[in-house]
Protein backbone atom coordinates (compact mmCIF):
# COMPACT_ATOMS: atom_id res chain seq x y z
CA UNK A 1 0.00 0.00 0.00
CA UNK A 2 1.50 3.34 -0.97
CA UNK A 3 2.31 6.03 1.57
CA UNK A 4 -0.46 8.23 0.22
CA UNK A 5 -3.14 5.54 0.51
CA UNK A 6 -2.16 5.13 4.16
CA UNK A 7 -2.68 8.84 4.61
CA UNK A 8 -6.11 8.61 3.03
CA UNK A 9 -7.01 5.85 5.48
CA UNK A 10 -5.80 7.97 8.40
CA UNK A 11 -7.76 10.96 7.15
CA UNK A 12 -11.03 9.18 6.39
CA UNK A 13 -11.04 7.16 9.62
CA UNK A 14 -10.01 10.32 11.48
CA UNK A 15 -12.87 12.19 9.87
CA UNK A 16 -15.40 9.56 10.92
CA UNK A 17 -14.10 9.62 14.50
CA UNK A 18 -13.92 13.41 14.66
CA UNK A 19 -17.51 13.75 13.47
CA UNK A 20 -18.63 11.07 15.90
CA UNK A 21 -17.07 12.70 18.95
CA UNK A 22 -18.95 15.91 18.23
CA UNK A 23 -22.34 14.20 17.94
CA UNK A 24 -21.51 12.16 21.04
CA UNK A 25 -20.72 15.32 22.95
CA UNK A 26 -24.02 16.93 21.99
CA UNK A 27 -25.82 13.77 23.12
CA UNK A 28 -24.00 13.80 26.45
CA UNK A 29 -24.68 17.47 27.11
CA UNK A 30 -28.35 16.56 27.52
CA UNK A 31 -27.29 15.64 31.03
CA UNK A 32 -27.75 19.33 31.84
CA UNK A 33 -31.44 19.05 31.00
CA UNK A 34 -33.88 17.28 33.34
CA UNK A 35 -32.79 13.65 33.90
CA UNK A 36 -35.55 12.31 31.69
CA UNK A 37 -33.93 13.93 28.64
CA UNK A 38 -30.78 11.83 28.60
CA UNK A 39 -32.63 8.73 29.80
CA UNK A 40 -35.13 9.01 26.98
CA UNK A 41 -32.26 9.56 24.58
CA UNK A 42 -30.51 6.41 25.84
CA UNK A 43 -33.79 4.51 25.59
CA UNK A 44 -34.23 5.75 22.03
CA UNK A 45 -30.74 4.60 21.02
CA UNK A 46 -31.05 1.18 22.59
CA UNK A 47 -34.70 0.24 22.14
CA UNK A 48 -36.38 2.35 19.52
CA UNK A 49 -33.65 2.63 16.92
CA UNK A 50 -33.56 -0.58 14.84
CA UNK A 51 -30.70 -2.71 16.17
CA UNK A 52 -29.19 -2.84 12.69
CA UNK A 53 -28.71 0.91 12.81
CA UNK A 54 -27.13 0.90 16.27
CA UNK A 55 -24.83 -1.96 15.36
CA UNK A 56 -24.12 -0.38 11.98
CA UNK A 57 -22.83 2.69 13.80
CA UNK A 58 -20.89 0.61 16.28
CA UNK A 59 -19.29 -1.44 13.55
CA UNK A 60 -18.33 1.66 11.55
CA UNK A 61 -16.73 3.21 14.62
CA UNK A 62 -14.88 0.05 15.51
CA UNK A 63 -13.62 -0.28 11.93
CA UNK A 64 -12.52 3.36 11.97
CA UNK A 65 -10.60 2.92 15.24
CA UNK A 66 -8.96 -0.32 14.10
CA UNK A 67 -7.93 1.12 10.71
CA UNK A 68 -6.79 4.38 12.28
CA UNK A 69 -4.64 2.77 14.96
CA UNK A 70 -3.29 0.05 12.71
CA UNK A 71 -2.27 2.55 10.03
CA UNK A 72 -0.82 4.90 12.66
CA UNK A 73 1.41 2.08 13.92
CA UNK A 74 2.56 1.25 10.39
CA UNK A 75 3.31 4.90 9.64
CA UNK A 76 5.29 5.24 12.86
CA UNK A 77 7.37 2.12 12.17
CA UNK A 78 8.14 3.18 8.60
CA UNK A 79 8.95 6.71 9.62
CA UNK A 80 11.33 5.57 12.32
CA UNK A 81 13.07 3.31 9.79
CA UNK A 82 13.43 6.18 7.31
CA UNK A 83 15.99 7.87 9.56
CA UNK A 84 18.20 5.14 11.03
CA UNK A 85 20.77 7.67 12.21
CA UNK A 86 19.34 10.66 13.99
CA UNK A 87 20.83 14.13 14.27
CA UNK A 88 23.11 15.01 17.15
CA UNK A 89 21.27 18.30 17.45
CA UNK A 90 17.55 18.43 16.76
CA UNK A 91 15.65 21.60 16.08
CA UNK A 92 12.11 22.24 15.03
CA UNK A 93 11.25 25.16 12.81
CA UNK A 94 7.47 25.21 12.48
CA UNK A 95 5.93 21.88 13.61
CA UNK A 96 3.41 22.35 16.43
CA UNK A 97 3.55 20.27 19.63
CA UNK A 98 0.14 18.87 18.67
CA UNK A 99 1.61 17.50 15.44
CA UNK A 100 4.67 16.08 17.16
CA UNK A 101 2.70 14.34 19.90
CA UNK A 102 -0.02 12.76 17.73
CA UNK A 103 1.00 9.22 18.63
CA UNK A 104 1.27 10.09 22.31
CA UNK A 105 -2.14 11.76 22.50
CA UNK A 106 -3.50 8.89 20.41
CA UNK A 107 -2.18 6.31 22.89
CA UNK A 108 -3.86 8.06 25.80
CA UNK A 109 -7.08 8.09 23.82
CA UNK A 110 -6.76 4.42 22.96
CA UNK A 111 -6.46 3.54 26.65
CA UNK A 112 -9.38 5.86 27.26
CA UNK A 113 -11.56 4.23 24.60
CA UNK A 114 -11.03 0.78 26.11
CA UNK A 115 -11.80 1.99 29.61
CA UNK A 116 -14.74 4.12 28.51
CA UNK A 117 -16.44 1.19 26.77
CA UNK A 118 -16.01 -1.05 29.82
CA UNK A 119 -17.14 1.79 32.06
CA UNK A 120 -20.30 3.11 30.41
CA UNK A 121 -21.14 0.72 27.57
CA UNK A 122 -20.44 -2.72 29.05
CA UNK A 123 -20.88 -1.26 32.56
CA UNK A 124 -18.61 -3.84 34.12
CA UNK A 125 -16.62 -1.51 36.38
CA UNK A 126 -19.26 -0.89 39.06
CA UNK A 127 -21.99 -3.35 40.11
CA UNK A 128 -24.30 -0.39 40.81
CA UNK A 129 -24.35 0.67 37.15
CA UNK A 130 -26.57 -2.17 35.97
CA UNK A 131 -29.04 -1.54 38.79
CA UNK A 132 -29.86 2.12 38.15
CA UNK A 133 -33.52 2.31 37.16
CA UNK A 134 -35.98 5.09 36.74
CA UNK A 135 -39.59 5.53 35.63
CA UNK A 136 -40.37 7.07 32.31
CA UNK A 137 -43.33 9.31 31.54
CA UNK A 138 -45.57 6.28 31.03
CA UNK A 139 -44.63 4.82 34.39
CA UNK A 140 -42.47 2.06 32.86
CA UNK A 141 -39.16 1.11 34.42
CA UNK A 142 -36.15 1.99 32.31
CA UNK A 143 -32.40 2.24 32.66
CA UNK A 144 -31.20 5.36 34.46
CA UNK A 145 -28.22 6.58 32.44
CA UNK A 146 -28.31 9.90 34.31
CA UNK A 147 -27.61 8.20 37.63
CA UNK A 148 -24.85 6.14 36.08
CA UNK A 149 -23.07 9.26 34.82
CA UNK A 150 -23.42 10.98 38.20
CA UNK A 151 -22.21 8.03 40.21
CA UNK A 152 -19.41 7.25 37.73
CA UNK A 153 -17.98 10.75 38.12
CA UNK A 154 -18.71 11.22 41.82
CA UNK A 155 -15.90 12.30 44.14
CA UNK A 156 -15.44 8.73 45.39
CA UNK A 157 -14.01 8.01 41.92
CA UNK A 158 -12.20 11.30 41.44
CA UNK A 159 -9.39 9.51 39.61
CA UNK A 160 -11.89 8.38 36.96
CA UNK A 161 -12.98 11.97 36.41
CA UNK A 162 -9.34 13.05 36.29
CA UNK A 163 -8.58 10.39 33.68
CA UNK A 164 -11.57 11.48 31.61
CA UNK A 165 -10.48 15.10 31.69
CA UNK A 166 -6.86 14.25 30.80
CA UNK A 167 -8.10 12.12 27.92
CA UNK A 168 -10.27 14.93 26.66
CA UNK A 169 -7.26 17.24 26.75
CA UNK A 170 -5.45 14.64 24.61
CA UNK A 171 -8.41 14.57 22.25
CA UNK A 172 -8.32 18.34 21.95
CA UNK A 173 -4.58 18.30 21.27
CA UNK A 174 -4.94 15.45 18.75
CA UNK A 175 -7.71 17.17 16.86
CA UNK A 176 -6.12 20.62 16.90
CA UNK A 177 -3.67 19.09 14.42
CA UNK A 178 -5.82 16.30 13.00
CA UNK A 179 -8.90 18.19 11.89
CA UNK A 180 -6.83 20.42 9.62
CA UNK A 181 -4.33 17.75 8.66
CA UNK A 182 -7.00 15.40 7.33
CA UNK A 183 -7.93 17.96 4.67
CA UNK A 184 -4.30 18.20 3.63
CA UNK A 185 -4.01 14.41 3.42
CA UNK A 186 -7.01 14.28 1.12
CA UNK A 187 -5.70 17.16 -0.99
CA UNK A 188 -8.49 19.48 0.05
CA UNK A 189 -6.46 22.36 1.42
CA UNK A 190 -4.32 25.24 0.14
CA UNK A 191 -2.39 28.16 1.66
CA UNK A 192 -5.56 30.12 2.31
CA UNK A 193 -7.50 27.23 3.79
CA UNK A 194 -4.50 25.97 5.72
CA UNK A 195 -4.76 28.98 8.03
CA UNK A 196 -8.53 28.81 8.22
CA UNK A 197 -8.62 25.08 8.90
CA UNK A 198 -5.83 25.32 11.47
CA UNK A 199 -7.88 27.91 13.33
CA UNK A 200 -11.01 25.81 13.00
CA UNK A 201 -9.19 22.70 14.25
CA UNK A 202 -7.98 24.52 17.36
CA UNK A 203 -11.49 25.82 17.96
CA UNK A 204 -12.99 22.36 17.45
CA UNK A 205 -10.56 20.84 19.94
CA UNK A 206 -11.35 23.48 22.56
CA UNK A 207 -15.12 23.07 22.10
CA UNK A 208 -14.83 19.30 22.53
CA UNK A 209 -12.62 19.67 25.58
CA UNK A 210 -15.01 22.08 27.28
CA UNK A 211 -18.11 20.14 26.27
CA UNK A 212 -16.94 16.74 27.46
CA UNK A 213 -15.02 17.86 30.54
CA UNK A 214 -17.94 19.96 31.75
CA UNK A 215 -19.76 16.77 32.76
CA UNK A 216 -17.32 15.28 35.29
CA UNK A 217 -16.56 18.84 36.43
CA UNK A 218 -20.28 19.59 36.97
CA UNK A 219 -20.75 16.37 38.96
CA UNK A 220 -17.93 17.31 41.32
CA UNK A 221 -19.13 20.91 41.64
CA UNK A 222 -22.71 19.84 42.37
CA UNK A 223 -21.59 17.27 44.89
CA UNK A 224 -19.11 19.45 46.73
CA UNK A 225 -20.57 22.94 46.52
CA UNK A 226 -23.92 24.62 46.75
CA UNK A 227 -24.05 25.12 43.01
CA UNK A 228 -26.52 22.49 41.85
CA UNK A 229 -25.79 21.96 38.18
CA UNK A 230 -26.85 18.32 38.36
CA UNK A 231 -28.98 16.30 40.76
CA UNK A 232 -26.18 14.46 42.49
CA UNK A 233 -27.80 14.16 45.90
CA UNK A 234 -30.67 11.74 45.17
CA UNK A 235 -28.36 9.48 43.14
CA UNK A 236 -25.64 9.25 45.76
CA UNK A 237 -28.15 8.72 48.56
CA UNK A 238 -29.77 5.93 46.57
CA UNK A 239 -26.41 4.22 46.19
CA UNK A 240 -25.65 4.59 49.90
CA UNK A 241 -28.85 2.89 50.98
CA UNK A 242 -28.68 0.19 48.31
CA UNK A 243 -29.32 -3.37 49.52
CA UNK A 244 -26.99 -4.86 46.86
CA UNK A 245 -29.86 -6.78 45.23
CA UNK A 246 -32.78 -4.70 44.10
CA UNK A 247 -32.76 -1.95 41.46
CA UNK A 248 -31.67 1.51 42.59
CA UNK A 249 -34.57 3.78 41.78
CA UNK A 250 -33.87 7.47 42.00
CA UNK A 251 -36.63 10.03 42.38
CA UNK A 252 -35.56 13.26 40.78
CA UNK A 253 -36.98 16.66 41.31
CA UNK A 254 -39.26 17.21 38.40
CA UNK A 255 -38.20 20.78 38.22
CA UNK A 256 -41.38 21.82 36.50
CA UNK A 257 -40.85 25.36 37.65
CA UNK A 258 -37.40 25.76 36.18
CA UNK A 259 -37.96 24.00 32.89
CA UNK A 260 -41.58 23.88 31.84
CA UNK A 261 -40.55 22.17 28.63
CA UNK A 262 -39.95 18.98 30.62
CA UNK A 263 -43.74 18.92 30.60
CA UNK A 264 -45.09 15.62 31.70
CA UNK A 265 -44.55 14.54 35.27
CA UNK A 266 -44.14 10.96 36.36
CA UNK A 267 -47.52 9.44 37.16
CA UNK B 1 35.49 36.33 14.65
CA UNK B 2 36.10 33.00 16.28
CA UNK B 3 33.75 30.08 15.71
CA UNK B 4 33.75 26.73 17.49
CA UNK B 5 32.71 24.08 15.02
CA UNK B 6 31.61 20.55 15.67
CA UNK B 7 31.72 18.87 12.31
CA UNK B 8 30.51 15.39 11.39
CA UNK B 9 33.49 13.38 10.18
CA UNK B 10 32.93 10.02 8.53
CA UNK B 11 35.52 8.25 6.37
CA UNK B 12 33.14 6.51 3.99
CA UNK B 13 29.70 5.02 3.47
CA UNK B 14 28.75 2.62 6.24
CA UNK B 15 31.41 3.81 8.69
CA UNK B 16 30.32 5.14 12.02
CA UNK B 17 31.27 8.77 12.12
CA UNK B 18 31.57 11.28 14.93
CA UNK B 19 31.52 14.99 15.64
CA UNK B 20 34.99 16.56 15.72
CA UNK B 21 35.63 19.99 17.23
CA UNK B 22 37.57 22.72 15.39
CA UNK B 23 38.15 26.39 16.07
CA UNK B 24 38.10 28.68 13.04
CA UNK B 25 39.12 32.31 12.83
CA UNK B 26 36.95 33.86 10.10
CA UNK B 27 35.46 37.10 8.90
CA UNK B 28 31.87 38.28 9.24
CA UNK B 29 31.80 38.92 5.51
CA UNK B 30 32.64 35.37 4.52
CA UNK B 31 29.95 32.91 3.61
CA UNK B 32 29.43 29.74 5.59
CA UNK B 33 31.09 27.68 2.87
CA UNK B 34 34.06 30.09 2.70
CA UNK B 35 34.44 29.63 6.43
CA UNK B 36 34.65 25.87 5.79
CA UNK B 37 37.21 26.57 3.03
CA UNK B 38 39.32 28.39 5.61
CA UNK B 39 39.01 25.45 7.96
CA UNK B 40 40.09 23.10 5.17
CA UNK B 41 43.14 25.20 4.35
CA UNK B 42 44.16 24.96 8.00
CA UNK B 43 43.64 21.21 8.00
CA UNK B 44 45.61 20.70 4.77
CA UNK B 45 48.44 22.86 6.13
CA UNK B 46 48.59 20.55 9.14
CA UNK B 47 48.56 17.52 6.86
CA UNK B 48 45.10 16.43 7.97
CA UNK B 49 42.23 15.22 5.82
CA UNK B 50 40.02 18.13 4.74
CA UNK B 51 36.29 18.18 5.45
CA UNK B 52 34.25 17.07 2.43
CA UNK B 53 31.08 18.99 1.68
CA UNK B 54 28.94 19.43 -1.43
CA UNK B 55 28.81 22.77 -3.24
CA UNK B 56 28.78 24.07 -6.77
CA UNK B 57 27.21 27.39 -7.76
CA UNK B 58 27.49 29.08 -4.38
CA UNK B 59 24.76 31.42 -5.47
CA UNK B 60 21.68 29.54 -4.31
CA UNK B 61 20.58 28.00 -7.59
CA UNK B 62 22.15 24.58 -8.04
CA UNK B 63 20.95 22.77 -4.92
CA UNK B 64 24.27 21.08 -4.15
CA UNK B 65 25.08 22.62 -0.76
CA UNK B 66 23.52 20.58 1.99
CA UNK B 67 24.51 21.24 5.57
CA UNK B 68 22.49 21.10 8.71
CA UNK B 69 23.55 23.77 11.20
CA UNK B 70 22.49 23.27 14.81
CA UNK B 71 19.76 20.93 13.61
CA UNK B 72 18.35 23.19 10.91
CA UNK B 73 19.00 22.30 7.25
CA UNK B 74 20.55 25.29 5.43
CA UNK B 75 20.91 27.05 8.78
CA UNK B 76 18.83 29.56 10.67
CA UNK B 77 17.78 31.91 7.84
CA UNK B 78 14.54 31.26 5.97
CA UNK B 79 14.54 31.02 2.18
CA UNK B 80 18.34 30.79 2.07
CA UNK B 81 20.65 28.03 0.90
CA UNK B 82 23.62 27.44 3.16
CA UNK B 83 25.95 28.81 0.46
CA UNK B 84 24.10 32.12 0.74
CA UNK B 85 24.35 32.19 4.50
CA UNK B 86 26.93 34.59 5.86
CA UNK B 87 28.94 34.46 9.04
CA UNK B 88 27.58 37.85 10.13
CA UNK B 89 24.47 35.85 10.99
CA UNK B 90 26.42 34.39 13.92
CA UNK B 91 28.20 35.84 16.91
CA UNK B 92 31.84 35.68 17.86
CA UNK B 93 32.39 32.60 20.00
CA UNK B 94 29.31 30.71 18.77
CA UNK B 95 29.35 26.93 18.71
CA UNK B 96 27.93 25.47 15.51
CA UNK B 97 27.19 21.79 15.00
CA UNK B 98 27.44 20.90 11.32
CA UNK B 99 25.88 17.64 10.17
CA UNK B 100 24.97 16.04 6.85
CA UNK B 101 21.35 15.40 5.77
CA UNK B 102 20.05 12.38 7.68
CA UNK B 103 17.86 9.94 5.85
CA UNK B 104 18.03 6.28 4.97
CA UNK B 105 17.49 7.30 1.35
CA UNK B 106 20.45 9.74 1.47
CA UNK B 107 23.41 7.67 2.69
CA UNK B 108 26.47 9.62 3.83
CA UNK B 109 29.28 9.19 1.29
CA UNK B 110 31.95 11.05 3.25
CA UNK B 111 31.84 13.65 6.05
CA UNK B 112 29.06 16.06 5.05
CA UNK B 113 28.43 14.66 1.58
CA UNK B 114 25.34 12.53 1.03
CA UNK B 115 24.19 10.60 -2.02
CA UNK B 116 20.98 12.20 -3.28
CA UNK B 117 20.61 9.79 -6.21
CA UNK B 118 17.18 8.86 -4.85
CA UNK B 119 15.92 12.24 -6.08
CA UNK B 120 17.32 11.59 -9.55
CA UNK B 121 15.50 8.27 -9.66
CA UNK B 122 12.21 9.93 -8.66
CA UNK B 123 12.70 12.35 -11.58
CA UNK B 124 13.57 9.47 -13.90
CA UNK B 125 10.32 7.78 -12.94
CA UNK B 126 8.19 10.58 -14.40
CA UNK B 127 9.49 14.06 -13.74
CA UNK B 128 9.70 14.94 -17.41
CA UNK B 129 7.64 15.27 -20.57
CA UNK B 130 7.99 12.29 -22.88
CA UNK B 131 7.44 14.01 -26.20
CA UNK B 132 9.91 16.53 -27.50
CA UNK B 133 8.27 19.90 -27.20
CA UNK B 134 10.75 21.50 -29.56
CA UNK B 135 12.09 24.99 -29.32
CA UNK B 136 10.07 27.83 -27.85
CA UNK B 137 6.83 28.27 -29.76
CA UNK B 138 4.89 31.42 -30.41
CA UNK B 139 3.81 32.68 -26.97
CA UNK B 140 0.05 32.45 -27.48
CA UNK B 141 -0.13 28.91 -28.83
CA UNK B 142 -0.77 27.51 -25.37
CA UNK B 143 -2.80 30.04 -23.43
CA UNK B 144 -2.00 29.59 -19.71
CA UNK B 145 -3.70 31.86 -17.19
CA UNK B 146 -1.19 33.94 -15.30
CA UNK B 147 -2.02 32.56 -11.81
CA UNK B 148 -1.50 29.02 -13.09
CA UNK B 149 1.74 29.94 -14.83
CA UNK B 150 2.91 31.55 -11.56
CA UNK B 151 1.91 28.50 -9.55
CA UNK B 152 3.79 26.18 -11.89
CA UNK B 153 6.80 28.50 -11.89
CA UNK B 154 6.87 28.59 -8.09
CA UNK B 155 6.76 24.80 -7.96
CA UNK B 156 9.46 24.60 -10.64
CA UNK B 157 11.81 26.70 -8.55
CA UNK B 158 12.65 23.65 -6.40
CA UNK B 159 16.38 23.07 -6.76
CA UNK B 160 16.30 19.50 -5.48
CA UNK B 161 18.56 20.20 -2.52
CA UNK B 162 16.84 17.72 -0.20
CA UNK B 163 16.53 20.06 2.79
CA UNK B 164 12.87 19.11 2.99
CA UNK B 165 13.81 15.47 3.58
CA UNK B 166 16.53 16.49 6.01
CA UNK B 167 14.16 18.65 8.07
CA UNK B 168 11.20 16.28 8.08
CA UNK B 169 10.98 14.22 11.29
CA UNK B 170 9.81 11.37 9.04
CA UNK B 171 12.42 11.89 6.30
CA UNK B 172 9.58 12.29 3.85
CA UNK B 173 10.33 13.44 0.30
CA UNK B 174 6.83 14.73 -0.30
CA UNK B 175 7.71 18.40 -0.75
CA UNK B 176 10.29 17.65 -3.44
CA UNK B 177 8.17 15.06 -5.25
CA UNK B 178 5.06 17.21 -4.99
CA UNK B 179 6.87 20.28 -6.32
CA UNK B 180 7.96 18.33 -9.39
CA UNK B 181 4.55 16.72 -9.90
CA UNK B 182 2.66 19.99 -9.42
CA UNK B 183 4.92 21.89 -11.78
CA UNK B 184 4.35 19.45 -14.63
CA UNK B 185 0.75 18.51 -13.91
CA UNK B 186 -0.31 22.16 -14.02
CA UNK B 187 0.89 22.94 -17.54
CA UNK B 188 -0.61 21.78 -20.85
CA UNK B 189 2.46 19.86 -22.01
CA UNK B 190 2.63 17.97 -18.74
CA UNK B 191 -1.08 17.35 -18.29
CA UNK B 192 -1.10 14.69 -21.00
CA UNK B 193 0.75 12.26 -18.73
CA UNK B 194 -0.54 13.56 -15.43
CA UNK B 195 -1.91 10.33 -13.95
CA UNK B 196 0.88 8.11 -15.16
CA UNK B 197 3.52 10.50 -13.87
CA UNK B 198 1.88 10.92 -10.47
CA UNK B 199 1.61 7.18 -9.86
CA UNK B 200 5.13 6.46 -11.06
CA UNK B 201 6.83 9.19 -9.06
CA UNK B 202 5.04 8.30 -5.83
CA UNK B 203 5.86 4.62 -6.30
CA UNK B 204 9.51 5.48 -6.81
CA UNK B 205 9.51 7.82 -3.81
CA UNK B 206 8.13 5.05 -1.59
CA UNK B 207 10.56 2.48 -2.98
CA UNK B 208 13.54 4.70 -2.15
CA UNK B 209 12.74 4.38 1.55
CA UNK B 210 11.62 7.88 2.41
CA UNK B 211 9.12 8.18 5.28
CA UNK B 212 5.45 9.12 5.14
CA UNK B 213 4.29 12.71 5.28
CA UNK B 214 2.36 13.54 8.45
CA UNK B 215 1.79 17.22 7.71
CA UNK B 216 4.26 18.68 10.19
CA UNK B 217 5.24 21.43 7.77
CA UNK B 218 8.95 21.43 8.69
CA UNK B 219 9.84 21.06 4.98
CA UNK B 220 8.13 24.31 4.10
CA UNK B 221 9.89 25.97 7.03
CA UNK B 222 13.39 25.18 5.72
CA UNK B 223 12.89 25.13 1.95
CA UNK B 224 15.29 27.69 0.45
CA UNK B 225 12.89 28.19 -2.45
CA UNK B 226 9.80 28.60 -0.26
CA UNK B 227 7.92 25.74 -1.86
CA UNK B 228 4.52 25.63 -0.14
CA UNK B 229 2.57 22.75 1.36
CA UNK B 230 0.02 23.53 -1.36
CA UNK B 231 1.97 21.33 -3.73
CA UNK B 232 1.67 18.39 -1.34
CA UNK B 233 -2.09 18.87 -1.23
CA UNK B 234 -2.10 18.85 -5.02
CA UNK B 235 -0.03 15.67 -5.10
CA UNK B 236 -2.44 14.03 -2.64
CA UNK B 237 -5.34 15.08 -4.83
CA UNK B 238 -3.77 14.10 -8.16
CA UNK B 239 -2.70 10.75 -6.75
CA UNK B 240 -6.20 10.00 -5.46
CA UNK B 241 -7.64 10.74 -8.91
CA UNK B 242 -4.97 8.71 -10.72
CA UNK B 243 -5.30 5.76 -8.35
CA UNK B 244 -9.08 5.71 -8.69
CA UNK B 245 -8.87 5.87 -12.49
CA UNK B 246 -6.38 3.03 -12.48
CA UNK B 247 -8.53 0.98 -10.13
CA UNK B 248 -11.53 1.46 -12.41
CA UNK B 249 -9.48 0.45 -15.43
CA UNK B 250 -9.72 3.82 -17.17
CA UNK B 251 -7.11 4.72 -19.78
CA UNK B 252 -4.41 6.83 -18.14
C1 LIG C 1 -11.50 9.50 19.17
C2 LIG C 1 -10.52 9.04 18.57
C3 LIG C 1 -9.67 9.65 17.48
C4 LIG C 1 -9.94 10.67 16.62
C5 LIG C 1 -11.20 11.49 16.54
C6 LIG C 1 -8.77 10.84 15.77
C7 LIG C 1 -8.64 11.76 14.76
C8 LIG C 1 -7.53 11.92 13.97
C9 LIG C 1 -7.43 12.77 12.82
C10 LIG C 1 -8.55 13.62 12.26
C11 LIG C 1 -6.17 12.65 12.32
C12 LIG C 1 -5.57 13.37 11.12
C13 LIG C 1 -5.48 12.47 9.93
C14 LIG C 1 -4.64 13.06 8.83
O1 LIG C 1 -3.73 13.81 9.08
O2 LIG C 1 -4.89 12.76 7.68
C15 LIG C 1 -5.45 11.76 13.16
C16 LIG C 1 -4.12 11.41 13.01
C17 LIG C 1 -3.45 10.53 13.84
N1 LIG C 1 -4.00 9.73 14.81
FE1 LIG C 1 -5.89 9.88 15.48
N2 LIG C 1 -7.81 9.96 16.16
C18 LIG C 1 -8.32 9.20 17.18
C19 LIG C 1 -7.71 8.18 17.85
C20 LIG C 1 -6.40 7.82 17.70
C21 LIG C 1 -5.77 6.78 18.42
C22 LIG C 1 -6.44 5.90 19.45
C23 LIG C 1 -4.47 6.76 17.97
C24 LIG C 1 -3.31 5.90 18.38
C25 LIG C 1 -2.95 5.06 18.94
C26 LIG C 1 -4.30 7.78 17.00
C27 LIG C 1 -3.13 8.07 16.36
C28 LIG C 1 -2.98 8.99 15.37
C29 LIG C 1 -1.73 9.34 14.77
C30 LIG C 1 -0.36 8.78 15.11
C31 LIG C 1 -2.04 10.30 13.81
C32 LIG C 1 -1.02 10.99 12.98
C33 LIG C 1 -0.98 10.54 11.63
C34 LIG C 1 -0.46 11.66 10.87
O3 LIG C 1 0.24 12.50 11.46
O4 LIG C 1 -0.76 11.76 9.72
N3 LIG C 1 -5.48 8.42 16.85
N4 LIG C 1 -6.29 11.30 14.15
S1 LIG D 1 11.28 21.36 -2.07
FE1 LIG D 1 12.66 22.97 -1.27
S2 LIG D 1 13.84 21.89 0.31
FE2 LIG D 1 12.89 20.30 -0.95
S3 LIG D 1 14.41 19.81 -2.52
FE3 LIG D 1 13.10 21.40 -3.39
S4 LIG D 1 14.15 23.31 -2.91
FE4 LIG D 1 15.05 21.77 -1.58
S1 LIG E 1 26.03 25.66 -3.79
FE1 LIG E 1 24.49 25.87 -5.34
S2 LIG E 1 22.76 26.25 -4.16
FE2 LIG E 1 24.27 26.27 -2.64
Amino acid sequence: MSSLVKKYIMAISGFVLSAFVFVHMIGNLQVFMPPSAINDYAYFLHHMLPWEVLWGFRFTLLAAVVLHVWTAIQLKIENAAARPQSYQVNASVVATPAARYMAFSGMIMLAFIVFHILHYTVRSTHPEFKMFMTMNDDGEKMFDAYAMMIYGFSSEFWYVSAFYIISMASLALHLSHGVSSMFQSLGLRNELWRYRLNAFAAFYGIVLFIGFSSIPAAVLISEKTGVQLLQTKPVLEGVKSWDKKSPIITNYENCLSCCPSSGKVTK
Amino acid sequence: MNIHLKVWRQKQKGDSGKLVSYDVETDEGSSFLEMLDILNEQLVAKGEDSVSFDHDCREGICGMCSLSINGIPHGPDGATTVCQLHMRRFKDGDTLVVEPWRSRAFPVVKDLVVDRGAFDRIIQAGGFITSRTGSAVEANVHPIPKPIADYAMDAASCIGCGACVAACPNSSAMLFTAAKVSHMNSLPQGKAEKDKRTLAMVDRMDAEGFGNCTNYGECQGVCPKEIKLDVIAQLNRDYAVAKTKKFLGAAI
